[in-house]
């Protein structure tokens, strides 16, 4: 920790050439805005894939305009063919996985506010963190190049199961050059947030201000140091898993491939590799993953629900506790994705157990949030009715965990839009509330501009109603038997749920029409919105003791020092029903019962 | 406003959940011997997760509605239970429900994958390649013939790689696009992949397993009802895969023979 009497000392001087300043910055800051333009663009791509992908399903036959233009090969007439939309969802899946769930909540906003949080000037490896970002942006770029290279991006989904990941070109358009282009951009991710987590795991650790003990961290704080600390071990399985995926391609080796494979009537040159090898590679990254999108939306959330309802949580602890149980139970329930994926039918037991006891950190942190409410002064604006819609969503996606952590029930709904509904509302649609309700929070002090209040709510009220009307028939259709990544619906007892298909891609037009708005919003506000003072929500923790936008070393050449837990709200100071972390005026709580 | 999301959340909890009472959308009348047990963990379990759902929401709404935008002068107040209190109710309410839960599921499971098939069970392979299923029947004398991959050649039919040239067990071997299986009698199914990773989904059977290329994986289940019944493919395996499927026919055993004996010819 820094000594309070010394003024800090900068250890990398602030830039003066514009590509320092805005392309190759060191500053956490600049990095952080980065990672979120790059999460925003990753989003829409994203978004407009599903659409895509969803009105296809509606009406299957129908012509897109323009989408030949994309691919002449895949969409001729502008009608899609089975593997192109195949392709478009594998590349929806990723592009949102990982460049957006990931990169936005814990990358982004962790990367501006975990050194302010904690009260240093900027992250211990500057110069790595840089690197974070650079690598992540060419991993982008070298997953988008798959639409252009050969016969288009991978077909095999965003889980990319082997064998079809591993035997090249023979399994089908993009099974070639796309596999290995989006394989080379996965393992660049995770060198990215390998990078990344290094920085978060010691800025938590080493760089936090005079007072400020590991309890006095905000709650966004803790959720971006446990996050960092499941992504050093998830990325660190992943990059390999890839890595060999490559080999397969490149090398000549067979890590994914069995023996005696046959495709058009030709025994495959390969022998000796595992199928389920793969499986348990990705998903030991894959279960983590979840937790990675969603642990930072939970400490974003409680963050702003706590400078909302103006009173302190029932226990940050246990909150603390919760998440971290999370992180670690995250990797003992990987196997669930495989109950019936040909393992020993001993050990899809051994993981449902793991599976269900998780839900108990799960519904201790949504209880902890929703009684904090009691007796509460809350604030309705735009970042709290996400964060509040967060809740909702998350306890909507979790219920269904209920059914997939069963081996016996995962029998039928295993593969179904049960699934699909069950992770798109519990880290899809949930994390995304956290990145909205981060955005809307955090922006004043970002941008020195507020966020249009009105477009916010608007948004807030197509997004929650749309995003229900979405995802929970999608868990109807799978009760009912509706099998996921059919680019056509052509199995007799599937046409009577195409009419449900054609509500849902409806409420996916408006919903995703809705984002605009948000974007609309961020650009409109970074511009011409109302300037914003150094703390418009009366909030309490070191973000809000800066000026806004901070300066470039974040506190103005001092250290700050911290005298207080980070939520004083509900107490009666000088300023009013709050105190700053930083000031050392000493309060009472405001409660009836003390 | 926090009155509106209050009862906005009431409205789609309520709305959500009338599907599930009406019995809107569900998986097809079960025609397996094992089917029951496992419906009866989906329902338990629909119980328990609506009724969670339910409370959750509609505890959320009623905080939302009752703290939101007081009087700058109103007191704060401290939910009378604290963290402790909660964190012991979660622990023992979700705990219990969470564990009865897994242990009954056990038995479901263990019908299907941990019981072995009885001796007796009628064996049929299945094979999956992209993007059709095919099944085979050992023949009259109740061998199955060795696999040869490189022998597989769809243009002559030799589907499954057979040498019945110098493999006497495979000469009778019956391959069929379709399968067929006599009502009540327990069916021992032997999974192979031919090319990449593929599954066999039969909702009405509840049934569904995955192909894992390289390894035999084994079923085993008694289907209870006469009638024809869709077999999908779960696991993405190239471009075809929503269009793989085949038919299962579950037939009076007089049926089935005479089936057989016409697919022999």
């Amino acid at each position: 920790m820094h000594d309070m009497s010394v003024p800090a000392a900068h250890h990398h001087a602030p830039p003066t050439s514009f590509i320092r300043k805005h392309v190759f910055s060191l500053d956490h800051k600049v990095i952080g805005k980065q990672y979120y333009g790059l999460a925003l663009l990753a989003a829409y791509v994203g978004m407009g894939l599903s659409w895509l992908m969803r009105f296809h399903l509606a009406w299957n036959s129908t012509a897109i305009p323009g989408l030949q233009f994309l691919s002449a090969s895949g969409a001729p007439g502008g009608v899609m063919t089975p593997e192109y939309y195949l392709q478009l969802m594998t590349m929806h899946g990723t592009i949102m996985v990982f460049f957006v769930l990931t990169t936005a909540p814990f990358a982004a906003f962790g990367n501006y506010f975990l050194p302010i949080q904690v009260g240093a000037e900027d992250m211990p490896f500057p110069r790595f963190n840089m690197m974070s970002f650079w690598v992540t942006f060419t991993a982008f770029l070298v997953l988008m190049s798959s639409f252009f290279v050969g016969d288009g991006p991978t077909l095999g989904g965003w889980t990319q199961y082997a064998p079809l990941n591993a035997i090249g070109a023979v399994g089908g358009p993009g099974q070639g050059t796309g596999v290995v282009l989006w394989a080379t951009s996965i393992a660049l991710f995770c060198v990215g947030q390998l990078l990344g987590a290094l920085n978060f795991i010691s800025t938590t650790l080493d760089l936090r201000v005079k007072g400020m003990s590991l309890m006095r961290l905000p709650l966004s704080a803790w959720s971006w140091f446990i996050t960092s600390c499941i992504g050093l071990t998830a990325f660190a399985v992943l990059m390999p898993a890839c890595i060999l995926v490559i080999l397969d391609h490149v090398a000549g080796t067979s890590f994914f491939v069995a023996s005696g494979l046959v495709m058009n009537d030709q025994v495959l040159p390969h022998s000796g590799g595992s199928t389920l090898l793969w499986q348990h590679l990705f998903w030991f990254f894959g279960h983590p993953e979840v937790y990675i999108a969603i642990v930072p939306s939970m400490g974003i959330v409680s963050h702003i629900l706590l400078a909302n309802q103006r009173k302190q949580m029932l226990s940050q602890r246990v909150l603390i506790y919760s998440m971290g149980a999370l992180a670690v139970l995250s990797y003992m329930v990987y196997g669930h994705h495989m109950f019936v994926s040909g393992m020993n039918p001993f050990s899809s037991l051994a993981f449902s157990f793991p599976t269900l006891v998780i839900t108990i950190p799960s519904t201790i942190i949504v209880l902890i949030w929703t009684f904090s409410l009691y007796g509460a002064k809350l604030r309705i604006n735009s970042a709290s009715l996400f964060s509040l819609g967060f809740i909702s969503m998350f306890v909507s996606g979790g219920v269904s965990g209920f059914f997939l952590a069963q081996p016996s029930i995962d029998i039928m709904l295993h593969a179904t839009y049960f699934v699909v509904g069950h992770f798109h509302l519990v880290m899809g649609v949930a994390a995304m509330f956290g990145i909205f309700a981060g955005t809307y929070f955090w922006f004043p002090k970002m941008t020195g501009r507020m966020m249009n209040e009105t477009l916010g709510k608007a948004h807030f009220w197509l997004s929650f109603v749309g995003a229900y009307c979405i995802f929970m028939p999608f868990h109807y259709l799978g009760m009912a038997g509706n099998v996921r990544r059919y680019s056509t619906f052509t199995d007799d007892f599937l046409q009577p749920l195409i009419p449900v298909h054609r509500f849902i891609t409806i409420a996916a037009l408006i919903t995703g029409a809705a984002q605009l708005i948000f974007l609309f919003n961020v650009i409109y506000s970074r511009f011409k919105g109302a300037p914003a003072v150094d703390n418009p929500w009366e909030a309490t923790s070191l973000e809000w003791s800066t000026a806004t936008p901070p300066p470039f070393d974040n506190f103005g050449g001092k250290h700050p020092i911290v005298y207080h837990d980070p939520y004083q709200y509900g107490v009666k100071s000088s300023v009013g029903d709050y105190v700053m972390q930083t000031s050392p005026e000493q309060v009472e709580t405001e409660f009836e019962e003390k | 406003m926090a009155k509106f999301f209050a009862a906005t959340i009431v409205v789609i909890a309520i709305l959500s959940a009338i599907p599930i009472l009406r019995h809107t959308w569900t998986a097809p009348e079960d025609i397996s011997t094992h089917g029951a047990l496992i419906d009866e963990q989906m329902s338990e379990t629909m119980a328990e997760a609506g009724i969670s759902f339910l409370a959750a929401q509609f505890i959320l709404a009623f905080f939302v509605w009752k703290f939101s935008n007081r009087a700058p002068d109103a007191k704060l107040k401290k939910f009378p239970g604290g963290a402790k209190g909660l964190v012991i109710g979660a622990l023992l309410v979700v705990g219990i429900e969470v564990m009865a839960l897994g242990i009954f599921g056990v038995k479901a499971w263990a019908n299907v994958y941990l019981d072995a098939p009885s001796a007796n069970a009628m064996p049929i392979q299945v094979q999956a390649g992209q993007f059709a299923f095919y099944f085979r029947y050992p023949g009259p004398d109740g061998k199955f013939g060795g696999l040869h991959p490189e022998l597989i050649n769809e243009g002559s039919q030799n589907i499954f790689g057979l040498d019945p040239e110098h493999d006497v067990d495979a000469r009778d071997d019956i391959v069929a696009a379709e399968m067929a299986i006599p009502v009540n009698k327990e069916i021992h199914l032997l999974m192979h992949a031919k090319d990449v990773g593929h599954s066999f989904f039969v909702r009405e059977l509840r049934v569904q397993q995955d192909f894992v290329p390289g390894l035999d994986v084994s079923l085993h289940f008694t289907a209870t009802k006469i009638g024809k019944y869709e077999i999908v493919c779960t696991q993405l395996c190239g471009l075809g895969h929503y269009n793989m499927k085949a038919y299962l026919e579950v037939m009076s055993q007089q049926d089935f023979d005479d089936w057989l004996k016409k697919q022999g010819q």
